[in-house]
């Protein structure tokens, strides 16, 4: 793509390659820890489902006793497979008898390691294929009908309830939405497990569970056939159980996950080191299952100024990207985040806003960019609010954002109506028509606010990211340099579930699927 | 168009503005127009119109006008529709409450402080219970504030704490007798289902049971937040949209030297 902005790409590289060294320096510990998510997210590929008399999800049940004998170290394919070679059993049984106090992992005798690798390898194999008749299946849908050009109009819905959260999606992808993404309830994100089962209860959103997951993929697939198009869905792997929610999104065929390296950390204050840990896996996990991510840059801008920290977006999206490579992703499944979210009252800013995301754009030329509606300074206004969505639509078809997430004019209000969601559709739908080449029309003068604004957004993050480099990922974000948010190391929730590896540690999952795609 | 576009017929209803029944305005004194969307689950045809129309009429609106229609499912079909609506009210008769002081500037503030309390006044805020935004917190403690109101953590005589998201009740308290507080601040964003209301009505419980409650001014703020609803769960203050981080400390301020809180 020839540059309308006159980049300077000396600073992009060095941009790139500080944010990889960070990448590089954090991976050190990544390797040498696991989480009570990660071991349940393997426990969960191994076959292992359900919730005990209790309601506690049998992958809690192993990890917590695991972590209760002291084992987690371990991990879950060793102790499980070991256990497999001592009982006979499999997974879900040792899962069943530990459950039932009948047998304690770390009192069984220690077999050779081939042989426990041998003992968990047909469950792996099991659910690696069951992934990849999942990604061929995505596959087989989008050479049948094709896939959308130009970008995908993606909306929420958040009733609480599944059953209803699939009468308005079926509807939002008649009136021509590519993307339905279920918000989760409020609070899922700090849940140390994830629910089971269908559910018709939540605030502000639903709970992701396995089987909401089944049953919207099942309802979208009919939608989908119906109307000649492949209708993507998509779920957030953010909070607590990263990884976990990112196994049950592949198991379930999701297309799009939420997944950022830092908002955990900034935004749901996650214990640091557990949170990078998890964003491994997960991402691994999304790699392998052809899954978009979707990266929070936007949640900075909704605690921080858009204008002042644009560059904050900038460095934070060189390093998603710089952690992505490091789970062995694709750039086309970097679904890095932007938004627009500068206040009206600015002289100038939907132009600033025009210049950062063509920045975006081609600094990050083969990622589908992920690009939010304003919402900060949505009013009530709703006469307002439908023409800053018309704005941010503009933006979009001028600088071939993707992952096009629709404004509602109700923002602020609740969420959304059905007419609402009709409204944006039809909203985003004539400014993409009517404007569809408008983009390759225009350049932008040399020395003018678009190129300015550009370079100066690059030139600071370029500035940040060289400091992040000095100072490491971790100090970087006790210093509250992101969103102005300060965490300590060592504080936050989750880090009692984070352990140092012992050297039997193995996870099958990551050696079958980092680096690679299913079904390719 | 059946009505409403190039009326041409004579007003047939008195046009003096009268308080005691005092109506919506369209463009002519006394109209009672209003215009409101809808969707009925039925399919999109002249049965549906009909029914949008009788939506309407119940509502309250005279000479309904479908202005549009369209079909958004098989089975569920978007209307708006602009009437007369026939209600009226009585402006003299209506008494609202609302917070009762004068809303100072940041400077004003801490000269009040200086003046009338003699030291920093204390405030913890926090998004409450399972709400996970912070959009409003913020808004009102950021230093940078929103929309050219500074938020309080900027004020020279306030020591503010920002908790942020998902603080259960019981951890609130306590972080605000930790750090003797002298006001603390709720923000409530999610009220799908009226969760709101549980959470603030639960916080106000917890103070009353552990004899807390006079020891801290106690406010809560959201786009839903009315301050009569506000007092009516036990709050000295509620503060809805388009209040700011000078409103809140304004009346904080005032608040403890009126309940002499040194």
């Amino acid at each position: 793509m020839e540059s309308k902005l006159g980049l300077n790409l000396e600073l992009v590289e060095k941009a790139r390659a500080s944010a990889k060294r960070v990448a590089e320096d954090t991976q050190n510990f990544i390797d040498q820890h696991t989480t009570v998510t990660v071991e349940r997210a393997v426990c969960r590929l191994l076959g292992i489902d359900g919730v005990n008399e209790m309601d506690v999800p049998m992958p809690n049940v192993l990890v917590d006793h695991l972590l209760a004998v002291g084992v987690l170290p371990m991990g879950a394919a060793w102790t499980i497979g070991n256990a497999m070679l001592e009982t006979g059993l499999d997974p879900q049984g040792v899962a069943e008898a530990i459950d039932r106090g009948e047998l304690d992992l770390s009192k069984v005798p220690a077999h050779d390691d081939a042989a426990v690798r041998e003992a968990v390898a047909p469950y792996v194999k099991a659910t690696i294929e069951r992934i990849n008749t999942n990604v061929a299946g995505r596959n087989d849908f989008l050479k049948e009908f094709g896939d959308k050009e130009g970008a995908y109009l993606y909306v929420i819905v958040a009733t609480g309830n599944i059953y209803e959260d699939i009468t308005q999606a079926k509807a939002a992808a008649k009136q021509g939405a590519d993307i339905i993404a279920v918000i989760r309830t409020t609070g899922q994100s700090l849940l140390d497990y994830v629910p089971y089962g269908a559910t018709t209860e939540g605030f502000g959103g639903t709970y992701a569970t396995q089987e909401n997951f089944r049953l919207m993929r099942e309802a979208l697939d009919e939608v989908g056939r119906e109307q000649g198009r492949y209708i993507r869905l998509c779920n957030y792997c953010s909070g607590l159980c990263m990884p976990e929610i990112a196994a049950m999104g592949a198991l379930e065929r999701l297309d799009v996950m939420l997944n950022d390296a830092l908002y955990g950390i900034l935004f749901r204050d996650i214990n640091m080191q557990r949170t990078i840990v998890d964003q491994y896996f997960s991402r691994v996990i999304n790699g392998y299952a052809g899954v978009i991510i979707n990266t929070g840059e936007d949640n900075y801008l909704t605690t921080d100024d858009a204008v002042t920290s644009a560059h904050t977006v900038l460095a934070s999206q060189f390093l998603n990207e710089a952690f992505a490579k490091s789970a062995g992703m694709r750039e086309e499944q970097m679904g890095l985040g932007h938004a627009f979210e500068m206040d009206p009252e600015v002289e100038n800013a939907f132009v600033m806003e025009l210049a950062q995301a063509q920045m975006a754009r081609e600094i990050f030329p083969k990622a589908p960019l992920k690009y939010m509606p304003p919402t900060k300074f949505m009013t009530g206004n709703v006469f307002r609010g439908h023409i800053q969505d018309a704005l941010f639509n503009m933006v979009t078809v001028l600088t071939g954002q993707k992952l096009h997430l629709l404004g509602m004019m109700t923002e602020a209000i609740h969420t959304p109506f059905m007419s609402d969601r009709a409204l944006a559709i039809e909203n985003a739908q004539y400014i993409f028509r009517t404007m569809k080449d408008l983009g390759s029309e225009l350049i932008y003068k040399e020395d003018g606010i678009i190129r300015n604004r550009a370079n100066e957004v690059l030139t600071k993050a370029t500035d940040l990211l060289v400091e992040i480099e000095q100072l490491g990922l971790f100090t970087t974000i006790e210093k509250g340099i992101f969103a102005d948010v300060k965490r300590p190391k060592d504080g936050g929730k989750g880090l009692n579930g984070v352990v140092v590896k012992d050297e039997k540690h193995f996870n099958p999952f990551i050696e079958e699927m980092k680096g690679k795609v299913a079904a390719e | 168009m059946s009505s409403g576009l190039y009326n041409t017929h004579k007003v047939d209803f008195d046009t003096t503005l009268d308080l005691t029944r005092l109506k919506p305005y369209g463009d002519t004194m006394n109209d009672g127009k209003v215009q409101t969307s809808f969707t009925l689950p039925v399919k999109d045809d002249e049965r549906g119109e009909e029914a949008a129309r009788q939506i309407a009429k119940k509502m309250g609106l005279e000479e309904p006008n479908v202005a549009y229609h369209a079909a958004l499912d098989k089975e569920f079909t978007f209307y708006v529709v602009y009437g007369s609506c026939v209600h009226s009210v009585n402006y003299e008769d209506i008494h609202v409450i609302t917070v009762e002081s004068d809303v100072m500037s940041m400077e004003e503030t801490n000269d009040y402080i200086r003046e009338n309390i003699g030291r920093k006044v204390v405030m913890v805020g926090a998004s409450t219970g399972t709400d996970a935004h912070t959009v409003g917190i913020d808004a009102i403690m950021n230093r940078k504030g929103f929309a050219g109101h500074y938020g309080v953590e900027r004020y020279e005589m306030v020591e503010a704490y920002n908790l942020g998201s998902q603080v259960p009740n019981e951890e609130f308290i306590k972080k605000a007798v930790e750090l003797n507080a002298d006001a603390l601040l709720v923000s409530q964003t999610v009220t799908q289902k009226d969760v709101h209301i549980q959470n603030l009505t639960n916080l106000i419980e917890l103070l009353e049971a552990e004899g807390l409650r006079d020891r801290f001014v106690v406010i809560c703020g959201g786009p839903r937040i009315t301050h009569e609803l506000a007092k009516e769960l036990g709050f000295d203050a509620g503060f809805g949209a388009g209040k700011y981080g000078d409103d809140v400390a304004s009346f904080v301020v005032t608040e403890m030297v009126k309940r002499g809180m040194k």
